[in-house]
């Protein structure tokens, strides 16, 4: 069980360093124009994508909104090709047509982000029906969104076909207290977000989603109920987002001191502080790790500088499944 | 050939191909038992049972966007939308999500999800059941618009639909639900994007499509006792278009009426205009003219109805206007 647990606290210290480091990167080339389209950056709340990551298996899938990067990276999307359909590159994911917002890589069963708000909950509950409907006995779907989603008629609807049809979906609803300016206390009626799913007979939690293990738990608890048949959970995981809801956000709209209480609990320094008081790693491997993270970073960001603009054509292909405009016969 | 109506030749297309390919479901409201509010999947249920024609709570943005999920894994769900005004509860899911995942993925991942609805006026449907909103659909790059107008056609569209891995919307209009015609025994698919002339003419070309080719071949009917002979085209898929058919047929006749129910202003029928006035400019003798209901919606009294939606005699005297 110990070492168990300090592998996964390992394993999970690096993946939240280096989406850390990635997005930090991001927002840099964000500030100087190097990155196509807007920008909404997960610097804080690693710890929920990476808590999750770790309670799924591979042939699990995930959706997920416009905040998005540190999902992609939990679950196994390359930072090179990433990086590069950032910049609007040839080498990107999808060669420049989906950008940050829209990254889609179902080679690790990543169906998409989404710059809708709620989008991706409908699109998870769907694929949980197919996994359902081909009685894939070992396969779950997790749907991410933000607080601002829950009120959206989609979560509504989903929710319910979910509920109704005893899904294989997990609702990881990452409440980082804001939509955009707006608290959540302004938009949200009825308490925790989390207390809804009661409304469609399944479970809803609330987790410290500043807590990777304590995501990974309820995540955990939440896969295992959804193979067995027992259907959806929902999870609401508490976290912030230090950053502005965008790059270049001006931020009026919360306090330093508010920033700076949360900041408090970051799980970076949470599982490190863990890690060196079990003595699992000491300050120089800690160190050797974050060179080590940024050295890949700086790999993923160079790859992505020096690729190539798309061809032209790019714009025209694929809007229908056999490559072109296709509009007309 | 089996006659049959609108509504049992979509529900034998589709249990033809449900028999071919278990990975195609169909969900909506009330179609298990009922056969859905037009017949159209009537015996389907008996057929299939509960797991493969699924009856749905009343929710047209969740069961998009769930047939979307589906599809992305490869499964190919019919979402039955029963009128085509409550897909407007679900265009969000149709125009921003379902419509991009091909383009967006970069051709990684499709979305072979087909949605059916009917449309169009009928007996005093009203505004909130009558409309016919094709032409915003077809002018969404990423979808693909079907408007069947007879038996046979639904049948055989429906079959090459539930073939490929576009999201479709299949469009049948109330009004034909009960007309009849012979549809082949045989599997006889009808690709996408090949009109057909529905009849051959050389004064003037009629373009219509779904219920009002019938309107257009009654016209051409009078305008022959007239001594105006017209090619009638019934477009039967309106994305992808069949531009060849409609041009070549103009540069031989020289003239145009374009028909569709939905209103004129902003309708499919102006994009149908400018593309003849772009590739045979040179051919016409007159102005193409177009024939669609006034900028209203559809009212509920049936000579209200009427007044505002096109007739026969509309596309009549749309023809004399130009010959
Ligand atoms: C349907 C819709 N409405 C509005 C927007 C504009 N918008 C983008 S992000 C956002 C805030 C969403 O807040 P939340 O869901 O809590 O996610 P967070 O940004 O906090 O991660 C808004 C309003 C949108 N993208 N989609």
């Amino acid at each position: 069980m110990d070492y168990d647990r300090r592998h996964v606290v390992e394993s999970m210290l690096q993946q939240m360093l280096f989406i850390r480091l990635f997005e930090e990167s991001v927002e840099q080339d964000a500030l100087q124009g190097m990155v196509q389209g807007g920008v909404h950056l997960s610097i804080g709340q690693e710890a929920v994508a990476v808590g999750v990551h770790h309670a799924l298996q591979s042939q699990d899938y995930v959706t997920g909104g416009h905040r998005g990067h540190h999902i992609c990276l939990a679950r196994g999307m390359d930072p090179r090709i990433m990086m590069a359909e950032l910049m609007g590159k040839a080498t990107g994911l999808s060669r420049g047509k989906s950008g940050s917002m829209h990254l889609i890589d179902p080679d690790h069963g990543i169906l998409g982000l989404n710059g809708i708000v709620a989008a991706s909950i409908g699109i998870a509950t769907g694929a949980a029906f197919a996994v359902k409907y081909w009685q894939r006995s070992d396969q779950v779907v997790v749907g991410f969104f933000g607080d601002g989603a829950g009120n959206k008629g989609l979560f509504n609807e989903s929710l319910n076909l979910a509920g109704l049809w005893n899904l294989p979906v997990i609702y990881v609803c990452e409440n980082n207290q804001y939509a955009v300016e707006t608290h959540v206390r302004q938009s949200t009626a009825g308490g925790d977000l989390s207390h809804r799913a009661e409304g469609y007979g399944f479970p809803g939690i609330t987790v410290d989603g500043m807590d990777p293990l304590a995501v990974w738990e309820a995540v955990t608890q939440a896969r295992t109920r959804a193979v067995n048949g027992e259907g959806p959970t929902l999870i609401e995981a508490q976290t912030y987002r230090y950053r502005g809801h965008d790059v270049g956000d001006p931020q009026t709209y919360r306090t330093k001191d508010e920033i700076a209480d949360w900041r408090e609990r970051d799980p970076i320094e949470y599982l490190t502080q863990m890690a060196m008081a079990n003595e699992w790693l000491d300050g120089n491997t800690i160190t050797a790790l974050r060179e080590s993270m940024q050295r890949e970073v700086d790999a993923a960001r160079r790859f992505a500088l020096e690729s190539p603009d798309p061809e032209l054509g790019v714009a025209l292909q694929y809007v229908y499944s056999q490559g072109g405009t296709g509009w007309q016969n | 050939m089996a006659e049959l109506s609108f509504g049992r030749a979509f529900a034998k297309g589709l249990s033809e191909e449900m028999a071919r390919d278990p990975n195609i479901v169909v969900l909506g409201t009330d179609i298990l038992m009922r056969g859905g509010h037009f017949g159209q999947v009537a015996g389907l249920g008996e057929q299939f049972g509960p797991t493969r024609v699924i009856d749905t709570p009343i929710s047209e943005a969740g069961l998009v966007s769930l047939g979307m999920g589906a599809a992305l894994l490869g499964l190919r769900p019919i979402v039955d939308l029963n009128f085509q005004d409550f897909m407007l509860g679900a265009m969000d899911e149709l125009i921003n999500q379902v419509a991009k995942w091909s383009y967006m993925s970069d051709g990684r991942l499709r979305v072979p999800l087909v949605i059916r609805a009917s449309d169009g006026a009928a007996h005093g449907a009203g505004p909130q059941h009558s409309q016919s909103l094709e032409g915003w659909i077809a002018s969404t790059p990423g979808l693909r618009v079907v408007v069947p107008s007879t038996p046979a056609d639904v049948t055989g569209l429906l079959k090459t639909v539930l073939r490929q891995d576009d999201p479709v919307l299949f469009f049948m209009h109330k009004m034909l639900s009960a007309i009849k015609g012979e549809v082949p025994d045989e599997d006889v698919v009808i690709p996408l994007g090949q009109a057909a002339v529905r009849r051959a003419g050389d004064d003037v070309t009629i373009i219509a499509y779904g219920i009002m080719t019938s309107y257009a071949l009654q016209a051409a009917d009078s305008l022959a006792i007239e001594g105006i002979s017209a090619d009638v085209i019934d477009l039967r898929t309106l994305s992808p278009l069949d531009v060849q058919t409609v041009v070549t047929s103009v540069k031989r006749t020289s003239r145009a009426v374009v028909v569709h129910q939905a209103p004129t202003f902003g309708g499919f029928g102006g994009e149908l205009t400018s593309i003849i006035q772009e590739q045979a400019f040179d051919y016409l003798d007159a102005p193409v003219v177009r024939v669609g209901a006034r900028h209203t919606p559809v009212p509920v009294a049936s000579i209200l109805q009427e007044a505002v939606i096109p007739n026969v005699s509309d596309i009549v005297q749309a023809v004399k206007s130009i010959c």
